[in-house]
């Protein structure tokens, strides 16, 4: 009889693999990647901003398009552990479920950060940004928005993976809690890019999100994964 | 249980008979805002009635976490639908009211929006309910309840920080300054009259979720019968 795999070894493990699936297929970064860019082309050619314009709407954009880019990432966050019934051994299996859940999300941290990084640019060159504001913070406002994103977007993708419509149902019940993390992120990027007023307030709401939300989902994700 | 469920039905027909009397006929017309502003004696007990339903739901879906109860899953599903027929009652009177008053149908204020967002959670919440499979759906749905429990602050005062930001034109309206008594006892009667409507129709939903519940254990008894006898032959 072997003892229980640790927590730390759990999710390392779950991470390796993940990221080393990812490397080897790309299936994840590249819809996304793809999937942002057509956002930018069809956004412009909805809106036709100018450079002034653009700075007001670049953070409800950017953020639009990385919301809409994750959903991606995530849906196939659990799709590929139900081949072959990898949850269902996990279950039965006395490794601590929130290992698992963390490692997720960790990895589709890492797969959105990776995209925010190769499409920022982009957006700074097609909307012709530039930060009137403390751009230091953007960074900062980019990984507390993220994680709120991708938290509950793992966890809600865990419960859609169970239902009937699957894939489809994530936007549906993400999308309703996370408006007023939306409203957070949108509202301090804006901030920094017009300098207009503080960004500080909704980096302080993003912080109290991402802690309660992950609170909540590290205690019922047991619950959740073991639901029959 | 069959005769206390008529009895409050009829209870609650009765007062909401008295009531909405109250509402027409007997409380005096608004000064300013004219007849218009009756719709508040609809407008507010159904608003207070949502509300009511959304944490019922909340509290039955936190029990249902701790205790796998099917009665306490029935009431939680009962109470979020009734509760988003009732939030969608607010929100279809609350821009009829707005609309001659303020002169617009809808603003993005704090408490509007927040009430928007409440009925998104919570349909987000019934099309969750709709779509599990088999006995996942309760739990599944105790979970969301949760989530979208928390949320409510955090988007009150999100939207309460946009807007102070973002300053509106100044907005009339609302009842700030105390009502008039006839007024007050019209409003009161409402209330109450929604109050126990409210709950009869939760009741009622819940006698059928109990029999759906009822409906599918049979069911699931029945193949497992058959699979038992099919392995037997």
């Amino acid at each position: 009889m072997s003892v229980a795999p640790g927590f730390g070894t759990v999710l390392r493990m779950t991470i390796g693999k993940d990221l080393r699936m990812e490397w080897r297929s790309k299936d994840a970064i590249n819809s996304m990647l793809f999937f942002s860019l057509l956002v930018v082309v069809i956004f412009s050619f909805s809106f036709d901003p100018t450079a002034e314009t653009s700075r007001e709407i670049a953070g409800g954009l950017i953020w639009t398009s990385f919301l809409f880019a994750a959903v991606v990432a995530l849906n196939q966050t659990w799709a590929r552990e139900l081949r072959s019934q990898a949850l269902d051994a996990f279950r039965v299996s006395p490794a601590p479920p929130n290992s698992l859940f963390l490692a997720k999300a960790l990895g589709n941290m890492i797969f959105v950060t990776i995209l925010e990084c190769l499409m920022a640019p982009l957006f700074t060159m097609f909307y012709n940004l530039r930060a009137l504001g403390n751009w230091k913070l953007l960074p900062v406002i980019a990984i507390l928005g993220t994680w709120a994103l991708v938290v509950n977007g793992t966890f809600f993708a865990a419960m859609s993976i169970r239902t009937r419509i699957r894939e489809t149902l994530l936007p549906l019940i993400l999308f309703p809690i996370s408006l007023p993390a939306l409203l957070a992120m949108v509202n301090a990027t804006t901030a920094v890019l017009t300098g207009d007023y503080s960004p500080i307030i909704w980096i302080k709401l993003l912080t109290v999100y991402d802690v309660v939300f992950t609170t909540i989902c590290l205690m019922l994700f047991g619950t959740v994964i073991n639901a029959e | 249980m069959k005769p206390a469920f008529i009895l409050a039905a009829v209870a609650a027909l009765a007062l909401l008979g008295f009531s909405t009397y109250e509402a027409l006929y007997v409380a005096p017309t608004e000064a300013l805002q004219g007849e218009v502003q009756r719709i508040f004696y609809y407008h507010v007990p159904c608003a207070w009635v949502a509300g009511l339903c959304f944490f019922f739901n909340f509290c039955a879906s936190a029990w249902f976490l701790f205790r796998r109860n099917q009665a306490v899953d029935a009431f939680a599903l009962a109470s979020a639908e009734v509760g988003v027929v009732f939030c969608t009652i607010v929100l279809i009177t609350g821009p009829l009211w707005a609309r001659p008053v303020w002169g617009i149908w809808w603003t993005w204020d704090a408490r509007l929006t927040t009430t928007f967002v409440l009925w998104l959670i919570y349909a987000s919440y019934l099309i969750l309910r709709k779509f599990a499979t088999g006995g996942q759906g309760a739990v599944l749905g105790a979970a969301l309840s949760i989530f979208g429990f928390a949320d409510v602050p955090i988007v009150y005062f999100s939207i309460r920080i946009f807007r102070t930001q973002h300053p509106q034109p100044v907005i009339a309206g609302g009842e700030n300054s105390g009502l008039e008594i006839h007024m007050l006892y019209a409003f009161l009667w409402n209330l109450l009259a929604f109050t126990i409507l409210g709950l009869v129709i939760v009741w009622a939903r819940y006698l059928v979720q109990r029999v759906d519940q009822a409906v599918e254990e049979a069911h699931k008894a029945a193949a497992l019968r058959e699979s038992a006898a099919g392995g037997a032959a």
